[in-house]
């Protein structure tokens, strides 16, 4: 498969510089993305408003959180469809930490949730990593066994914002030149992923076990290690997502976050991330998260029927796929011919 | 263009998308609220004659379980052996069927139900009413057809007309107002909108208030809120929301809470006097409205079990005794009123705890 090598190749001319952001597989979703936000500006001024704008990037916060993790876990061929289970979990646990002790500091109920989420993340990396089943089964059983943990725990109670400390819900309400200070957190979050993933020699591992896990093991790459930290990493993200939950809506308790993993896959699939690992960028899933939100806000905005959303976030997953499908072949073609020529 | 050599392992790769994609939508498929939540079903004891069984809208939902705590507890005040409670755990149309027909095997003598769409559970119905038990329907009606009674909270219209007059007191009499409910299709929100949309049209004292939208949130925390945000952004000259359903209501009043709009926009509808207490308190809503929901339950277990006991027949005049609640009579097509609706304010909500 192609890897996103576009970014990380070193100095090249101007004209090549150019077609290198052409070949970016974030372009096209950038590019829908702000092609949407202008339209619908020009339609309705009030999208854009700080109010417009504060909410949109807050809409995008935790999806954007838990598509980039799911990066991680998709690039190295793998997929955790249990983020939405282990989200609602640490939401719950968030709200019963604070409704027995308030005065608990936030940070710290930032680190138990983060830890939290971790283990639950963990777990499925274990179990993928050890009984080498296809993680699509394990985490699609640990969606439901975390789902059930959930509505055996909350039973009929939930917590709302008036039950957890002010300071903890101004998180989503307070805002650093005019970004909400969770957009700030999880953008912080997603930044560092992103050159983890892209600079580091393990984040580049992850892209070779997605290329090909034989290749990867013959090579030296400790696969288990690597998969496993990848699951460990996108729960942890998935409990931060949990806690910035619980700060920003009113309620949690047993169906918190249920059916949000296939939002998060569709996040990063439109965001250019091969489903079948190898290739994609925490940025581009992360600006994925960012597209879908904003589909839904402004279809709002611009009145049309809701029930016409779901259609053209599915037209765009296949509009994605078949992009990558383009890219990729187009690309396998550049190689074959410029190899020829070296000969 | 030529056919490059490494077609055949790409197209494995595209080949495991497309089998991700289908296990994925399977996956979604099955999501669809097919898990049973400790579904006991009635173990039809043998020592009494009757048992009970309550099939709300959905498990888990705060609302929900303060009516069947009272329910639960005048089913065993009113003499039934076992009251049991089943159901699912999404408020999706058909997901009560499979619970129906398991009570019908059962050989439960009172279902009472609370219907999430009115057609899909009503073939299931008239196969355990063919099998001798007694359907009593609350909160939310099923088909007058496919139930004996069917327990209302309250007029339906008096509900709707607290509503009006409550959201046409906060935006001053004049302006543009819009309604979130919860699903699309649920029988109870429906029918107090279309109420409420009457009123709005009849009425000479709301001549001046405008309903520029209806939108959905599914009785979903996230979903209502968002859909909240839209509202404002869609319709910048929104005067107040009415959001006829708790979990609505308490989403946009957090929503509300947290944006520019708090304390500009009139927030009211029918909430849950905990979940809203703070709302009420930093001035986010005024006023709101609601039944005590435990006494839904009552009546509803009460006539249950006069029904079982054939002292009535659900026919319409029909009394019978709910507890301490008093005498309850039956009226045109087969309707079972509990009370009138209460509202809370600051001064009040302080002395109800549910």
């Amino acid at each position: 498969m192609s890897t996103q090598a576009t970014q990380t190749r070193p100095g090249p001319s101007g004209a090549s510089r150019l077609g290198a952001l052409l070949r970016l597989r974030e372009l096209p979703v950038t590019v829908a993305l702000v092609a949407l936000v202008i339209v619908t500006a020009a339609v309705n001024p009030l999208f854009l408003s700080p109010q417009g704008m504060k909410d949109l990037m807050l809409n995008a916060t935790i999806m954007m959180l838990l598509a980039a993790g799911q990066t991680m876990v998709i690039v190295t061929r793998n997929i955790d469809l249990s983020v939405g289970s282990i989200l609602g979990l640490v939401a719950f646990g968030t709200g019963s930490i604070f409704a027995a002790v308030p005065t608990m500091p936030i940070w710290l109920v930032l680190l138990v949730g983060v830890g939290f989420g971790a283990l639950l993340g963990s777990l499925n990396g274990l179990l993928t990593v050890w009984a080498k089943v296809p993680s699509l089964v394990i985490t699609l059983g640990t969606l439901y066994v975390f789902r059930g943990v959930n509505n055996g725990w909350a039973g009929p109670r939930q917590f709302f914002a008036g039950d957890r400390p002010e300071a903890f819900g101004n998180l989503s309400v307070d805002t650093l030149l005019g970004v909400p200070i969770i957009t700030v957190l999880a953008l912080a979050v997603v930044i560092v992923l992103a050159v983890y993933l892209a600079g580091a020699r393990s984040g580049r591992d992850l892209y070779a076990i997605g290329s090909d896990p034989e290749a990867a093991r013959l090579f030296g790459i400790n696969t288990s290690t690597r998969v496993f930290t990848a699951f460990l990493v996108n729960g942890a993200l998935a409990g931060l997502a949990g806690v910035l939950y619980a700060s920003r809506f009113n309620a949690v308790g047993a169906t918190t976050g249920s059916g949000l993993e296939l939002d998060v896959v569709a996040a990063a699939v439109v965001g250019g991330v091969a489903i079948f690992g190898g290739s994609g960028t925490v940025i581009g899933a992360a600006i994925g998260a960012i597209l879908l939100n904003t589909i839904t806000s402004s279809l709002t905005a611009l009145r049309v029927d809701k029930f016409w959303q779901q259609a053209i976030v599915g037209v765009l997953i296949i509009t994605a796929i078949l992009i990558d499908r383009l890219a990729s072949l187009r690309h396998a073609k550049h190689l074959r011919e410029r190899e020829g020529r070296n000969v | 263009m030529s056919i490059p050599r490494t077609t055949h392992t790409k197209r494995v790769g595209a080949l495991t998308a497309t089998l991700a994609a289908a296990a994925l939508a399977l996956s979604a498929c099955a999501g669809g609220g097919t898990t049973p939540a400790g579904s006991e079903g009635a173990s039809g004891s043998a020592k009494t004659d009757a048992t009970i069984t309550f099939i709300p809208k959905q498990l888990n939902n705060p609302y929900t379980d303060v009516v069947l705590g009272g329910g639960k507890t005048a089913a065993t005040a009113a003499g039934f052996a076992t009251a049991n409670v089943v159901g699912p755990l999404e408020a999706s149309a058909s997901s009560q069927v499979t619970f129906i027909n398991a009570e019908t095997q059962a050989g439960t003598n009172a279902i009472v139900i609370a219907a999430n769409d009115p057609d899909a559970v009503c073939s299931a119905l008239d196969e355990a009413r063919t099998a001798g038990a007694k359907i009593v329907a609350f909160d939310s009606d099923t088909n007058p057809e496919c139930r004996d009674v069917f327990i209302s909270q309250v007029v339906a219209k008096d509900v709707a007309l607290i509503q009006t007059k409550l959201i046409s007191e906060q935006i001053g009499g004049a302006g543009e107002i819009a309604i979130l409910s919860a699903t699309a299709n649920a029988t109870n929100q429906n029918e107090w909108i279309k109420f409420m949309e009457e009123e709005l049209k009849s009425n000479p004292d709301y001549k001046d208030i405008k309903l520029v939208a209806k939108v959905y949130g599914d009785d979903d925390d996230a979903k209502s809120f968002q859909e909240a945000q839209g509202l404002m952004q869609a319709h910048p000259n929104l005067k107040g929301i009415i959001s006829p359903t708790t979990v609505g209501i308490a989403a946009t009043a957090r929503y509300l809470s947290t944006s520019q709009y708090k304390g500009k926009v009139a927030l009211t509808g029918l909430g849950l006097p905990n979940e809203m207490r703070s709302f009420v308190k930093d001035g986010t809503v005024s006023e709101f409205a609601l039944w005590d929901p435990a006494q839904l339950g009552e009546v509803a277990a009460y006539a249950a079990k006069a029904l079982v006991d054939g002292t009535i027949t659900g026919a319409v005049g029909d009394k019978f005794t709910a507890g301490d609640l008093g005498e309850r009579t039956i009226e045109d097509g087969g309707i079972v009123i509990v009370g009138p609706p209460t509202v809370f304010n600051k001064d009040n909500i302080d002395d109800y705890d549910f």
